[in-house]
């Protein structure tokens, strides 16, 4: 890996097996990625998009092939040391933004925050800080069910960003948003993007994809089009 | 990252307090009840044996009927039976009833009860006013006695007993003492027709009554003898006097019947306690179901705190905590509960209310074990989910 690689995958294969057979879902995947690149990963439903997700981040590990993230090679760890990585080097951003109901915006941030182990005070801080660079610093203290659907996927990245993660990885991100929230969103991320944060978007939506600096295709578990090494 | 977990699972139970409370309601009766019965149990056979102790440390009573040969003791008989190596003394008691007459008037509901000076002795506090009758005085040919309240307000209008005299079955006695409430268990129950109890010496009661037999005696052991060694020469002396005669006496040890009641109440809280294994199961079989509803429910929370940087053995931690915690919430509101109903239950029945921390230790040291050996399982399974999969649940 060069030193500014974040993300090097090199012949990676993702297989299910079934009953009677065995499903190939990636097939021989190679992908390099930059320091402060923003990628879209662009494929229909049944791609395969969604299991390489999974494996960039962490929370899959491949049939075979090698993975190396952020320097470490990952790719046959075990799930405790997967969910250090994932704590340390990823920032999910999901469709559903997945918040936690009964906590508040700020104690939602501060959950990465809690498992790195951070001492209280410090967690405070730092989960203020990120909702301030999402501007979401007056809602601090209300519950998700108070927030909108786009100021919820802000607090989403706010806490995906907590950390400091190698890569920030976003799954459909504007899926549940409607078209003015949704550019809010992109907006926030060439924000995110231009301060040197490396982003890694899934999308199905070649117009959100058209987003990124670079966009790799997808389809049937193999990389087609696009680049397969930096632009 | 205990204070985390413990501060998450202490947020988790409150966020649903009417479901935390349901789930730990199993706990909290089975713990109630135990700690109320044991202390309940506790305080009434403490009451018993006090009671007992009192009356029956170092004392036998004996019934000896007889047989149609020979009905009853006579007092040389009751000599051998002093003679018994560790026995202190011996009181026959002669029980009759019998008329006084006090200026003119005739009560004739009179107890007249005959025991030695033995029995006086030993029930010294008894005594409440003047004295009791010397050795010399029990020879059976002086006419001294002494009498209860009852007496001295029905048959002395309650003037001050002491010097007067009064005519009982004929003879004239002069009182010189007041005894209060009779301990033994031999006496006989006071009813309100009664005209009072006066107490003679035995012999004076035999000569009233004609009788040369002594039936009912209680033997007082001494200081540090030992008791069980005492009633079997006692029961040998017996024999001999009866020839082996079938049925012819009792012998009632009552220090055998107290450490007969500690075994029996030792019994009741063995049994206790496996009542409150039981109830202790059926409580934790209650936390093992919400919690296995709790995981199900959360799944997607689960998958996400792991997506997130969450350790299985984290998860597993967190969910421990909070079936711990609902355990020893439950186990302490029982406790209070159990400590309530012993209470009551101790004014109602008039006895001791004791705690027992021994009780109350083991209350919460079992609810802390039911909480981690019926939570191990939920929190296992939660630690094991697979994130994707977890994450993608509704």
């Amino acid at each position: 890996m060069a030193g500014d690689e974040i993300l090097y995958m090199h012949d990676i294969c993702k297989d299910y097996v079934m009953a009677d057979s065995v499903l190939h879902v990636l097939k021989n995947i190679t992908l390099t990625v930059r320091k402060g690149q923003f990628l879209a990963i662009l494929g229909p439903s049944g791609s395969g998009k969604s299991t390489l997700m999974n494996i960039i981040g962490c929370l899959d590990v491949p049939t075979s092939g090698d993975y190396w993230l952020a320097g470490r090679y990952v790719a046959d760890e075990d799930e405790t040391s997967l969910s250090h990585i994932r704590n340390r080097e990823i920032g999910f951003v999901f469709q559903s933004f997945q918040l936690l109901q009964r906590q508040t915006a700020l104690e939602n941030v501060e959950l990465p925050l809690i498992y790195a182990n951070m001492p209280e005070k410090k967690r405070k801080e730092r989960a203020q800080e990120c909702l301030e660079m999402v501007g979401l610093s007056d809602k601090m203290d209300n519950y998700p069910n108070q927030l909108s659907g786009g100021q919820q996927q802000r607090v989403a990245i706010a806490r995906a960003m907590a950390n400091h993660p190698s890569i920030l990885l976003a799954d459909e991100p504007t899926g549940a948003l409607d078209q003015r929230t949704g550019a809010q969103v992109m907006e926030l991320f060439h924000e995110l993007n231009d301060e040197g944060n490396t982003i890694i978007m899934i999308t199905h939506d070649s117009k959100i994809a058209s987003h990124a600096k670079r966009i790799v295709k997808i389809l049937d578990g193999v990389i087609s089009e696009g680049d397969t090494s930096d632009a | 990252m205990f204070v985390e977990s413990f501060r998450m699972a202490l947020r988790n139970i409150k966020s649903n307090k009417m479901r935390s409370f349901l789930t730990m309601l199993g706990i909290v009766i089975g713990v109630a009840a135990v700690i109320g019965l044991v202390t309940i149990v506790q305080g009434v056979t403490s009451r018993v044996m006090d009671e007992f102790s009192d009356l029956g440390a170092g004392m036998m009573s004996v019934s000896a009927p007889g047989t149609a040969l020979k009905r009853g003791l006579t007092e040389s008989d009751v000599e051998t039976l002093r003679a018994i190596d560790g026995v202190e003394g011996v009181s026959p008691n002669l029980s009759t009833t019998g008329s006084a007459v006090k200026n003119r008037e005739i009560f004739d509901n009179v107890t007249i009860e005959g025991d030695d000076l033995s029995y006086f002795q030993r029930n010294s506090s008894m005594l409440e006013e003047g004295r009791i009758f010397n050795a010399s005085e029990a020879d059976g040919n002086t006419y001294v006695c002494m009498v209860d309240k009852t007496f001295v307000t029905k048959v002395l209008n309650g003037t001050d007993p002491i010097g007067q005299t009064v005519r009982l079955n004929g003879i004239e006695y002069t009182i010189i003492g007041r005894l209060g409430a009779n301990n033994s268990m031999m006496s006989m129950s006071d009813t309100s027709n009664s005209d009072g109890t006066v107490y003679l010496p035995y012999r004076n009661v035999m000569h009233m009554t004609g009788t040369a037999q002594i039936q009912s005696l209680e033997v007082y052991t001494k200081d540090g003898a030992d008791s069980s060694a005492v009633e079997s020469a006692l029961r040998a002396a017996l024999d001999r006097i009866y020839n082996n005669a079938d049925n012819a006496y009792a012998v009632i040890n009552m220090e055998s019947l107290l450490s007969v009641m500690d075994t029996v109440s030792g019994m009741l809280t063995t049994m206790l306690g496996g009542i409150a294994a039981i109830s202790l199961l059926v409580g934790g079989i209650g936390i093992m179901n919400m919690m296995l509803v709790s995981v199900t429910e959360r799944t997607r929370e689960i998958g996400l705190r792991k997506a997130l940087g969450a350790e299985p053995r984290r998860i597993q931690i967190q969910f421990l905590m909070e079936s711990i915690l609902l355990s020893l919430i439950g186990g302490a509101i029982g406790i209070v509960f159990g400590l309530l109903i012993a209470f009551i239950g101790s004014s109602v029945l008039n006895t001791t209310f004791r705690i027992s921390y021994g009780a109350i230790a083991l209350g919460a040291g079992f609810s802390a074990a039911v909480g981690i050996i019926f939570g191990w399982m939920p929190a296992k399974r939660a630690s094991e989910l697979n994130p994707i999969d977890a994450l993608r649940a509704d």
